[in-house]
């Protein structure tokens, strides 16, 4: 008989979703949220050095022998689930996910870990330059060119790279692959921030030309280093959709018991109820999913990487529909600017494309748990 | 181990140490013998009391003996013929019963010496479960009970039903019902098997006249009925078994294996609806085990409805991809002889069997519309479906 991992949330996890919560409640309603998103300004930085630094958010990867918490991914998860439930612009999932995850897979000796202490400390932000649609097992991209310890190249759509001091840059040189470390600063770096479809993590261009860098992995490690990160962040990406839709749910229950039209709230309707009991039924299950996910990472379970590709096929499909729902079943209120519901749907949108869009995850799933396509 | 964060490793040690001691000193090949002495053991169901087949041990547990027993390759009671007996009618008599009832009932329901049905449905009477019309009416110690049940599974086998009738049309319907432990074998009973779209018959129509049910078989109190039975049909919609389901089990599993050995089948579409619905079944696999891992103790909550819900749709989707799969082939029966089956099985019987047998899933137990009004209110808290029988007595309801 399989035995699976707990998929419960421990005491320590619930207190460190306490925390967040409030830190969020306290700096970060939507109303700020939508503020700021027309700003040049999209990022609330403040409230990372709060999160990040504050509650030790950013170091929870991060073993204590390097500045961090020496958590694991299952408190990263629940941290996630808090940022997506408040759409909080902070580049957590760029930073202390995915540069951070590749970092710490690059191993130690070959110069990642004096990184790895500002990061965890919140003083410094990374981003891990690829473009955010990269799934896990994408073949390692040819953007950027090394020589020597100079990169030259342009990659384009990078998450949380408008705000971060350090890119991590996956790099092809004479000798192969390697992930290098670039400071952010000088006329050789040139990121620019894009329009993007979702306003509160915003994507960026990143221009190389020249760039003095740092060599953290080479051939033999670069590849493997960089989809460790792809497989972290996918993971874990699914316990912010999970926030997402279950915000997105809520939200929508409470407008419907208030909202009256015929002589009822709508929410009595069972048109109505049938569609939200299936929203709570899918965010149920999507929360079982991220779980298992978190967990199989945390533990480097060899399941990891189909437990993955199921969160994430499963969870970006929920948080969609839960967006669209939570737009639909607001009628025309849901679809104007003053009300958060776009804001979700716009992030849960982008994190279905992010990091491999569900027919990608099921395709790799179809490889891992031999499914093999259909022949022609 | 799915237990460690509610339970005290030493429990779980120590419980280990109990099954090994009662396997070295019983002999499983005495089958009955066997699963009586473990129900005396306290290791039937361990957080049921003890002297009633428990320990007092958190829920949880269970899943430590179960594993111990079936690693020794014990024999089991039967639990998949057994559904309606463990999973419905021991948690409801546990809950109301007398302590006589619990000690008469408990131990041959566990061994399945007593096999249990649900008199619950009837022709007039099935989502809207409390408009019953079955009469129960006190004569003396007896109740005498006439009237009629349908749908009931497994009524030919059972030895004993659980039963809701009416002991007060003059109340609104919900108030008027009293909850029974009626005897199959008794005069008055007559069963008839009542074929379904498979061709055989699960299923029959019970016919009571005249039944004289003892007081003492009376679960709970007069009128109280309703509360009673809300124990019982949440159970019924928790469909949570004593350990984890191993991956791609039931119907699933059959496809996927017929999906690789089959190469000349496959087409693109029908490899993104697979895809689809293995990602959805492991899901609700894990949802399954999630709400096992929280439930670890006391009662099941309404989130079992949402396992449900989705494994009659995902069964239903399945067994359909299933049958087109296969095309030709699918076209095929195994058999429609009137039978009737010692259990409902998904993966034994011909495709177009499971394909048909999987459209009950969203009927019994509840359907898929009762369970989303059920989610709707009791989860969301939206308001409840418009009652305009709430306070018309039940004589007077139109029916
Ligand atoms: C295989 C099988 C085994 C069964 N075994 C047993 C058993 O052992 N014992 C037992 O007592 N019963 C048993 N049943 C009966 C089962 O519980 C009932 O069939 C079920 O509750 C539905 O009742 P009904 O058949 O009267 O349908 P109805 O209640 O007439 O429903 C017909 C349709 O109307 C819909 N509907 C009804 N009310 C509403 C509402 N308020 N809102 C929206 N839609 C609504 C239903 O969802 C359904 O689609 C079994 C049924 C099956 C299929």
């Amino acid at each position: 008989m399989s035995t699976l991992p707990d998929l419960r949330y421990s005491d320590v996890e619930d207190a460190l979703r306490a925390s967040v919560r409030d830190l969020l409640a306290d700096r970060c309603p939507w109303s700020a949220v939508l503020r700021r998103c027309e700003t040049s300004e999209p990022y609330d930085m403040d409230l990372w050095r709060r999160l990040a630094g504050g509650l030790g958010c950013a170091g929870l990867l991060v073993p204590e022998r390097y500045g961090g918490a020496g958590a694991s991914a299952r408190e990263v998860a629940v941290v996630l689930e808090e940022l997506g439930r408040a759409v909080a612009p902070v580049p957590f999932l760029g930073s202390a996910v995915l540069a951070t995850s590749a970092l710490l897979a690059c191993g130690a000796g070959d110069g990642a870990d004096d990184c790895l202490g500002p990061l965890a400390a919140g003083e410094r932000t990374a981003a891990l330059a690829v473009p955010f649609a990269t799934p896990p097992g994408a073949p390692f991209p040819a953007s950027v060119h090394a020589e020597g310890d100079r990169l030259t190249g342009r990659v384009v759509g990078v998450v949380d790279a408008v705000v971060a001091d350090l890119l991590v840059v996956p790099a092809t040189g004479a000798d192969g692959p390697g992930l290098y470390v670039v400071e952010v600063g000088g006329s050789a770096v040139a990121v620019t921030l894009r329009t993007s479809l979702d306003l509160t993590r915003p994507i960026a261009d990143v221009t190389l030309d020249g760039a003095a860098a740092r060599r953290v992995a080479g051939p033999e490690s670069a590849a493997a280093a960089l989809d460790a990160a792809l497989v972290a962040g996918a993971a874990l990406l699914a316990s912010e959709q999970l926030g997402v839709a279950e915000q997105c749910l809520e939200t929508t229950v409470g407008y419907v018991k208030t909202r009256y039209q015929f002589g009822r709230p709508i929410g009595g309707f069972q048109a109505v109820k049938h569609r939200l009991a299936d929203l709570w039924a899918a965010v149920t299950s999507a929360r079982s999913a991220a779980r298992y996910a978190a967990a199989c990472l945390a533990t480097a379970d060899p399941d990891v990487r189909v437990a993955t590709a199921v969160a994430q096929a499963h969870c970006s499909e929920v948080a969609v529909t839960a967006a669209e729902e939570c737009v639909q079943l607001h009628g025309g209120i849901g679809f104007t600017w003053e009300h958060p519901a776009h804001l979700y749907l716009k992030r849960a949108k982008a994190c279905e494309i992010a990091l491999g869009s569900p027919d990608r995850h099921r395709a790799a799933l179809a490889a891992l748990v031999d499914l093999p396509a259909a022949t022609p | 181990m799915p237990v460690t964060a509610t339970t005290s490793v030493p429990d779980a040690e120590r419980l280990r140490a109990l099954v090994r001691d009662f396997l070295a000193t019983h002999d499983p090949r005495e089958r009955l013998r066997f699963l009586r002495a473990r129900f005396d053991a306290g290791l039937a169901w361990v957080h049921y009391p003890e002297g009633l087949g428990g320990l007092g041990l958190p829920r949880a547990l269970q899943s430590v003996v179960d594993e111990e027993f079936a690693a020794a390759g014990a024999p089991d009671n039967a639990p998949r013929r057994n559904l309606i007996g463990l999973g419905m009618v021991a948690p409801t008599i546990l809950r109301f019963g007398t302590e006589e009832q619990k000690r008469r009932f408990l131990r041959p329901l566990w061994t399945g010496e007593e096999a249990w049905c649900q008199l619950f449905s009837e022709p007039g009477a099935g989502s809207d479960l409390a408009v019953l019309a079955t009469r129960a009416v006190r004569d003396g110690d007896d109740w005498v009970v006439t009237g009629q049940k349908v749908w009931t599974s497994r009524a030919h086998e059972a030895d004993w039903a659980i039963l809701l009738a009416r002991t007060d049309p003059d109340v609104p319907k919900h108030r008027g019902l009293t909850y029974f432990l009626c005897d199959m074998h008794s005069p008055g009973v007559v069963v008839r098997p009542l074929r379904q779209a498979t061709g055989e018959a699960e299923f029959n129509e019970v016919f009571l006249n005249r039944v004289r049910i003892p007081d003492a078989h009376r679960l709970g109190a007069v009128g109280d009925g309703w509360r009673v039975a809300q124990t019982t049909l949440m159970n019924e919609r928790i469909a949570i078994g004593g350990g984890a389901a191993p991956r791609e089990t039931g119907a699933l599993g059959v496809v996927a294996r017929t999906w690789r050995e089959r190469p000349e089948l496959r087409t693109p579409g029908l490899h993104d609806e697979l895809l689809r619905l293995w990602v959805a079944w492991e899901v609700n696999r894990l949802t399954n085990e999630r709400i096992r891992q929280q439930l670890a103790n006391g009662q099941p909550g309404p989130e079992g409805s949402a396992v449900k819900l989705a494994f009659a749709r995902l069964n239903q989707r399945v067994t359909g991809l299933e049958l087109t799969l296969l095309a030709g082939e699918g076209l095929a029966y195994d058999d429609w002889t009137m039978r009737r089956p010692a259990g409902v099985d998904f993966t034994q019987r011909s495709p177009g069997y499971r394909y048909l047998r999987a459209k009950g899933n969203s009927i019994e137990g509840g359907t898929s519309e009762i369970l989303r009004n059920i989610i709707a209110e009791r989860v969301l808290g939206l308001p409840p479906e418009p009652r305009t029988d709430k306070d018309v007595p039940w004589k007077d309801l139109p029916r």
